[in-house]
């Protein structure tokens, strides 16, 4: 089977700080993947790079059967427009470090923004669907609520369900519990463990050992910019083969 | 814990308060019975009086002076005075109108990508606020001496001057520098939009411009609707420069009545109560309308 998300020599470079030092990656249809890593290593801006929020200096990555922002003809890869570049992100759905709820919006309509504008879906259909979304993310009592009045973890699953609204091939997470007090990290966790169980691919950044042993198939280790271990959960978290993971998450655990 | 658990620490707890406030009996008497007295506000008072009678002796000085009060009343609601306020409120909604419009879609370009469109929009902004207004409405009026025709040659033409009356000109002078302000109070707003909205709109497949609209400016709005709202005040009084180019509102049509009959204290203070009234309504428009954008703000929680 194709896979959904793959990624060849992917270079980022932020004036002379090199993010990502040519990236290889291939996650299957179905696989919830884990990225950890310590900060600066690279792991956010792969994540940013598949939905386009960063452009990749050289190198190519494709998602969903797609080349990201470009298009080749003969030898060369010619830039997509603003249009085709917001069409391809609908492949994605994305969980901000910070939620990113529109503070002007309810809940019910921050989920239903994106389908009524962009999708151009029937305004009751789309909040029917909404509705079914926020209770599946166990805020169906939230909907009329404006997110300020929601807890860090209940704005989080607002994000999530905002972001299942278009449907997306892939759901991408990027350090969803780190903005959160530590009580409320257990119910975005659960959310994100029923997303998982549902067969969704899901590419998760996170410092959260314990979720990533626990759901994720595949867990990969990024330093400065590269990818240096990767493999299923049991292998990477207790018995890995660099020092720099082995490193990485006894200082993390302790 | 058990319920027991509880009663026995609180019971020991007070025994030890008891114990404490026994030993010190004899150094420190209970005074948490007293009566409690506020200070005295005498700088309250004594600016109280100096305030009224300040206010007093200007009234007074204005009742006594050379002011035909009766002028003052026949005046108010005299016909060539009220539509003089008909146009100066006009004027005033129909200025700010394209002040906004085009100050929406310069401080937009202001924030584009593209280096034209960005040094067009700087230029303009540079243009119409770095030269007066006064200056700007005599230009517009004056116009035909620039462009004695306007129009597409062989399609259509017009003289300047049947086009240029003095409320185009008025229009035109106080639309297009209003805008040049209104962009930058417009670019303010939309820079004190956080970076992760726009982003959160990008996630969800909306282009640029899309989410500007739906997600960034209502946002902005409770930035923007405040020192619009000075603005807008502002333009009102701002009308009164258009008398110079025989614009009838309210400032002209009061200067052509007391240049006949030679009431000119009067007639300006007709005038200066019309402001006045204006003024009263838009600052309570203004408050309706911030409550309105301050939707999902933590001040509107509080209430």
């Amino acid at each position: 089977m194709n896979p959904i998300v793959k990624a060849s020599g992917v270079r980022k470079s932020y004036g002379a700080f090199e993010a990502l030092k040519g990236v290889d990656l291939e996650v299957d249809r179905g696989e919830v993947l884990c990225i950890i890593g310590p900060s600066g290593s690279g792991k956010s801006t792969l994540l940013r790079c598949m939905n386009q929020l960063e452009v990749v200096d050289s190198g190519a990555l494709w998602v969903n059967g797609e080349l990201v922002g470009y298009r080749r003809v003969g030898q060369k890869l010619y830039e997509l427009s603003e249009r085709d570049i917001a069409r391809q992100r609908l492949a994605t759905g994305m969980v901000f470090q910070r939620f990113n709820l529109f503070p002007h919006k309810t809940a019910l309509h921050n989920v239903t923004e994106g389908p009524v504008q962009v999708l151009k879906q029937e305004r009751k259909r789309a909040e029917v669907a909404a509705r079914e979304l926020l209770a599946r993310v166990g805020l169906s009592h939230k909907c009329d609520a404006y997110p300020v009045e929601l807890s860090g973890g209940q704005q989080q699953r607002v994000a999530i369900a905002r972001a299942l609204a278009m449907k997306p091939a892939l759901m991408l997470f990027d350090e969803p519990t780190s903005a959160l007090d530590p009580e409320l990290v257990g119910e975005v966790l659960a959310v994100m463990h029923d997303l998982a169980r549902t067969g969704m691919t899901m590419i998760v950044v996170t410092h959260e050992l314990g979720f990533a042993r626990e759901v994720a198939n595949r867990v990969i280790f990024m330093d400065q910019g590269q990818v240096i271990e990767s493999g299923p959960p049991a292998q990477v978290l207790s018995s890995p083969t660099h020092a720099r993971t082995l490193n990485f998450i006894s200082a993390v655990l302790n | 814990m058990s319920k027991a658990g509880w009663e026995t620490i609180c019971v020991s707890s007070v025994s030890i308060g008891k114990l404490a406030a026994g030993e010190q009996d004899h150094v420190v008497e209970d005074i948490s019975r007293l009566e409690h007295v506020r200070r005295k506000h005498v700088g309250r008072y004594l600016s109280a009086v100096a305030v009224v009678a300040l206010a007093t002796w200007i009234v007074l000085a204005f009742v006594h002076g050379q002011i035909d009060w009766a002028v003052v009343g026949r005046y108010l609601t005299a016909r060539t005075i009220i539509l003089g306020l008909g146009n100066t409120v006009l004027m005033a909604a129909l200025a700010m109108l394209l002040g906004i419009l085009i100050g929406v879609t310069v401080a937009i370009m202001r924030l584009s990508a593209n280096p034209v469109v960005n040094w067009a929009a700087a230029g303009y902004v540079w243009f119409f606020r770095g030269t007066p207004l006064l200056l700007q409405l005599l230009l517009w009026f004056n116009l035909a001496l620039v462009f004695p025709k306007l129009g597409i040659p062989g399609l259509f033409e017009l003289r300047t001057v049947d086009v240029m009356t003095p409320f185009v000109a008025a229009f035109l002078g106080l639309g297009i520098n209003q805008g040049a302000y209104t962009s930058e109070v417009v670019r303010a707003g939309l820079l004190s939009v956080d970076q992760g909205q726009y982003e959160a709109a990008s996630a969800i497949g909306m282009p640029r411009l899309q989410a500007l609209r739906r997600i960034i400016l209502p946002q902005a709005m409770r930035v923007i609707v405040p020192p619009i709202g000075n603005e807008l005040i502002g333009m009102v009084k701002l009308t009164s420069l258009a008398s110079v180019i025989q614009f009838s509102e309210i400032v002209h049509n009061a200067e052509n009545i007391y240049y006949v009959n030679n009431y000119v204290i009067e007639l300006l203070i007709v005038a200066a109560f019309w402001y006045l009234i204006v003024v009263t309504v838009l600052t309570f428009l203004q408050t309706r309308l911030e409550r309105h954008y301050a939707r999902g703000a933590r001040a509107t929680k509080q209430r």
